[in-house]
């Protein structure tokens, strides 16, 4: 989740309250977003995916304002007028939509720009899903020419300097070269032509999603007003992301102006900054909550929560992306009424507790074994082909991983035994016997399953000490079979992992349940053992099965 | 083997101890404490009372822990002749010198009359010339006599055949002989005739405990161990049992044992039972559908990139499942318009394709999902939890597993509110030994109101966050359910519980399976 730094000073003084430290952490971090650090100038905060209004220190401060009460639900902002007109022509269905605004009288200092990057940064990252959904740019008014248009070129007609660059280079180039260009290419890989903005005078103002032109697209110290432009895949979403921009802006002292988009034969004012009007459902908001607030109460904390209301209807902030639904309003009033002042209660309802028959029956099992003394180990169900197959002498299917980082734990393992005897290997310091049990899940490929593949659950027993042998791990088998109150076969049969004619399939009414015998030599030398290993290893779906309980 | 008693203090003893040291005295112990009232010495000790070496040595050592006696050890070194010395009667120096005279005779004249070797010869005509006792003159071959000096040396001894006389009879201690001797020892060792030997010499002191003691009458026919044939013949009548030192550190053997974080899964387990939850269980590996989409998690939410969530494949091209036909038109709607819930949706085209991604339940909620959906409206109220492994796609390292455990919990009841959720929380953790639970606001997309849960460790008094939880939203329950119903869900960290239970600051102790610590691990006791 994303982090920003705000600077404190600046914060308090927006808000117009005085917090110490504490009163930070406590108080702000009860409004819905994380204080991870407070200290002498800044206050690192992190913000929830779903309100990236708050990932400037001027929606925070907005937001922190009517929630402490120095000021009272919705902020209005006046857009004026104007006679900006952006054109959107021959756009890439990859890439239709362009939403745009202008504003004026802004005083960028050093600590200003460095907030408007960061916006711009963390707005592309999250809300805009790191640049994949749209991409927000800002631009010296001055330095353009309106009519302005949002349209698309070959990357090889496109050339201009990009931002921070030495030169005049093709878009191609950018995509190679420029570090930006590197970074986002992967948005636009396999695109015929690429999205631009191009002013008047046929200057190319930028590369939307990936990089501004030096020239023209800028902001310094210098710049009063700005064009400001938010293009991507989803008009809702573009839109959203710019009345944030722009709310920013306006909180920051300017003054905001509309422009008019020309989509063929449809126009658009943009911004928009009129609240919506959602009805308040009072009934449910207290439900849900478990409250019984008065619809006044409700207003009330609605309103701290910087929503306007008319009529007991709610007014949603433009820059609110995540309103949708009414649990959203009733969210908002939990938390302007305090997580902390509802007063737990469990509820006096009769339900029937059950545990899982099938989880019992491995408890049962479990016991039985640390009942011989066995020592029970908890292997992850991710291993390495190598150690399944390779290592163990033989070779067995294993479902594989896409994207595994580890490369130790790439695939979904098909046998436990493997799982125990990779566990002797790292213990040989210590004292044997090393007599061990582990319950694991295996995967098979299996198109009968809604997924493809099929799970059960397995039990896997290492007996690790100088004498071990066949009879020793047969007496556990036979221990676990009595219990259950079953008789069992075996089957002798050639398996590359046991020593041949030590080795073993067990059944029950003709149901094969797994293997039992004396692990190979080569196998223990492949894992640096020393001492003999007998093992076994039951299906355990396929006994609970045979038990019909 | 069961050790004889240690007594530690020294403090005189009233006659209640004497007795408790004389009833928890070893068989060898008896056998051998009238001996040490008349012999001190251990070779006399062994010699008479006819017990081993080694038994007379262990029962004098466990007498010595008792402070019933001091074992003095001396160490001397003893000067001894070697073989090839003992074979002389005589040096050969005198054997030599007896045969000179002052008149001129040759090495052959002097070894065809004393039979001693070449090398013998050469090396005593040398040390008699070192001495100055003789004269070496050098003709046709070299002629030797004794001169004055040598003279003397036929009716007088050297200093190095005193010692060796004495040596002859007896071994001498090096811290006995004189300094004039010295240098005829010097001059012997050098010469390959003595050795020294490091000899040990044992010698018992009774303490005052020891005295008193060896005055006492002590029974020798005690019964060491209680076997079958003295039950059988009722021995055990007519004689009395040693006692032991019920104190003593026995050697320590290992139990069969759960693995330590089973033990807490089945306790966790346990308190949800007790608070009237179902269990469920279900797949490892499933589709992004109940995963993710179920759970109305947008189709570009990051969570399903591969940097994140363990994806069934080959190759970073992922395998694909099959989707429940009727369920996933309604969430399809849902996320495109959201459906009848009366939400607006996320907008945008829902494809099946991303679906159908097969992938390692990155959360236990996914059962909860599954079980919504096969909840039928006369089974409400219904409460469920699960406590299941799931995977997140991260290098493995001390503060990151890919492989773990999470509780999930679900509360479908149409009265169920924020209040009861924190209710539900404040009482499992409670029975964790968290005395407080605290809620903040938090974000899940599933969940409309979510919090964090943070709960209160009075041992080490600290807050710590240890999940999230919620109210499903009714994107998320309609298409479930078939209804409307609001379902508190929850969803901890297995894993955090149980290092802090267990002080362990690495995860990868806990999967780390080093068996010595499984032996030695405490067991999970709430």
């Amino acid at each position: 989740m994303p982090t920003i730094n705000i600077n404190k000073k600046e914060f308090l003084k927006n808000i117009g309250k005085k917090l110490t430290d504490e009163d930070i952490e406590e108080k702000i971090s009860m409004m819905g977003v994380a204080v991870e650090e407070v200290n002498d100038n800044e206050i690192i905060i992190e913000v929830f995916p779903n309100r990236p209004d708050l990932l400037s220190q001027y929606g925070l401060a907005r937001a922190a304002s009517t929630f402490l009460g120095t000021s009272k639900g919705l902020k209005k902002y006046n857009v004026n007028k104007s006679n900006y007109i952006v054109k959107v022509e021959n756009t890439l269905e990859n890439w239709p939509y362009a939403v745009c605004a202008v504003v004026k009288d802004l005083k960028f200092n050093d600590e200003k720009i460095k907030e408007i990057i960061q916006l711009q940064e963390k707005i592309g990252v999250t809300f805009l899903r790191n640049r994949k959904k749209g991409g927000p740019g800002l631009y010296p008014l001055e330095k353009i020419k309106f009519p302005i248009k949002f349209t698309s070129e070959l990357p090889n007609k496109i050339i201009y300097r990009p931002l921070e660059y030495p030169k005049t280079i093709s878009a191609t180039e950018i995509l190679e070269k420029h570090p930006t260009g590197i970074k986002y290419k992967h948005i636009v890989e396999g695109w015929k032509k690429l999205p631009i903005f191009i002013d008047a005078k046929n200057q190319i103002m930028s590369m939307p999603p990936i990089v501004n032109s030096h020239d023209v697209g800028k902001i310094t110290e210098d710049t009063r007003d700005v064009f400001v432009e938010v293009t991507g895949t989803d008009f809702k979403t573009i839109n959203t992301a710019l009345n944030i921009f722009v709310s920013a802006l306006a909180d920051m002292g300017g003054r905001v102006y509309s422009t008019k988009l020309i989509y063929g034969k449809k126009t658009y004012l943009t911004p928009n900054l009129n609240p919506e009007k959602v009805k308040i459902d009072f009934n449910y908001i207290n439900k849900r909550i478990g409250l019984e607030l008065n619809n006044k109460q409700i207003c009330f904390l609605l309103e701290k929560m910087g929503f306007g209301i008319k009529n007991n209807t709610a007014l949603v902030p433009a820059y609110r992306a995540d309103i949708i639904h009414q649990v959203d309003l009733a969210e908002d009033v939990a938390i302007a009424y305090g997580f902390d002042n509802l007063k737990e209660e469990i509820p006096k309802v009769a339900t029937i507790a059950e545990e899982d028959k099938f989880e019992i029956f491995k408890r049962k099992l479990a016991n039985i074994l640390v009942g011989l003394n066995l020592l029970e180990v908890h292997t992850y169900n991710l291993t390495s082909k190598e150690n399944q197959t390779s290592k163990m002498n033989t070779n067995i299917k294993n479902v594989e991983l896409a994207n595994s980082l580890n490369e130790e734990y790439n695939v979904l393992r098909a046998w436990v035994i493997p799982s125990l005897i990779q566990i002797l290997k790292e213990n040989k310091h210590h004292e044997y016997p090393q007599n061990i049990f582990g319950f694991g899940t295996v995967f098979k490929n299996d198109e009968t399953k809604e997924t493809n593949i099929s799970e059960s659950t397995r039990l896997a027993i290492n007996l690790c000490h100088s004498t071990t042998n066949f009879t020793e791990i047969k007496q556990v088998l036979d221990v676990i079979i009595k219990a259950l109150d079953l008789k069992y076969d075996i089957r002798e049969i050639e398996h590359q992992s046991f020593i041949s004619g030590r080795v073993g399939r067990i059944s029950i009414r003709d149901v094969n349940l797994g293997y039992i015998g004396e692990i190979h030599p080569q196998v223990l030398e492949n894992f640096n053992l020393e001492n003999p290993v007998a093992a076994l290893e039951l299906n355990l779906n396929e006994l609970f099965r045979l038990l019909n309980i | 083997m069961n050790y004889p008693k240690t007594y530690k203090s020294n403090n005189c003893r009233n006659f209640m101890e004497i007795k408790g040291l004389v009833n928890t005295l070893h068989s060898l112990e008896r056998k051998l404490i009238p001996f040490l009232d008349k012999y001190s010495n251990f070779n006399e000790i062994v010699k008479n009372s006819g017990m081993q070496e080694i038994e007379v040595m262990r029962s004098l050592q466990w007498l010595e822990n008792k402070q019933v006696l001091k074992i003095e050890t001396k160490e001397t070194k003893l000067i001894l002749l070697t073989d090839k010395a003992k074979v002389y009667k005589e040096l050969p120096e005198r054997i030599i010198i007896n045969n000179l005279s002052e008149k001129d005779t040759t090495l052959e004249k002097i070894k065809e009359k004393t039979k001693l070797s070449d090398i013998e010869v050469n090396a005593t005509i040398g040390l008699l010339k070192k001495k100055a006792a003789i004269e070496i003159t050098k003709d046709q071959t070299l002629k030797i006599r004794l001169n004055e000096e040598g003279k003397k040396l036929q009716s007088k001894k050297t200093i190095e055949e005193e010692l060796f006389n004495k040596l002859l009879k007896n071994n001498l201690e090096l811290d006995s002989i004189k300094d004039l001797e010295k240098l005829a020892f010097e001059n012997l060792r050098s010469r390959g005739l003595l050795t020294i030997n490091l000899s040990k010499e044992r010698s018992i002191k009774l303490t005052d405990l020891g005295k008193q003691l060896v005055k006492e009458k002590i029974d020798t026919n005690i019964i060491e161990s209680l076997t079958p044939a003295i039950i059988r013949n009722k021995e055990w009548k007519k004689r009395n049992f040693r006692g032991y030192d019920i104190k003593i550190n026995v050697p320590s053997i290992n139990r069969g044992k759960r693995h330590f974080v089973d033990q807490s899964i089945e306790y966790i387990k346990r308190i949800w039972l007790d608070l009237g939850f179902k269990e469920m269980t279900g797949n490892h590996v499933d589709t992004a559908f109940w995963d993710l989409d179920a759970l109305f998690v947008p189709q570009d939410h990051p969570a399903r990139d591969m940097q994140d969530t363990f994806f069934v494949g080959h190759n970073r091209v992922i395998s694909k499942g099959k989707l429940p036909e009727e369920l996933s038109k309604k969430i399809k709607e849902v996320h495109e318009n959201g459906w009848t819930t009366g939400s607006k949706g996320w907008g945008g085209k829902w494809k099946p394709e991303i679906a159908k991604e097969l992938l390692l339940r990155t959360h236990t909620t996914v059962l909860s999902a599954r079980t919504l959906s096969k909840l039928k409206k006369e089974d409400i109220p219904a409460k469920f939890f699960a406590v299941g492994k799931v995977y997140r796609n991260e290098a493995l390292d001390w503060k990151h597993l890919f492989e773990f455990y999470q509780v999930d919990g679900i509360v479908i009841d149409p009265d169920a509110n924020l209040r009861n959720l924190k209710g539900y929380l404040k009482e499992f953790f409670r029975k964790m030994g968290y005395t407080d639970v605290k809620i903040k606001p938090s974000f899940f997309g599933y969940t409309g109101i979510s919090a964090e849960i943070f709960a209160y460790n009075p041992i080490k008094r600290q807050w710590v966050e240890v999940g999230g939880s919620g109210i499903f939203r009714p994107e998320v329950t309609k298409p479930l359910l078939g209804f409307e119903c609001p379902v508190l869900a929850w969803g901890i960290g297995m894993e955090r519980i149980a290092t802090s239970y267990y002080n362990i600051s690495d995860l990868r102790q806990i999967y780390g399976n080093d068996l010595k610590m499984l032996r030695e691990v405490k067991e999970f006791i709430k």
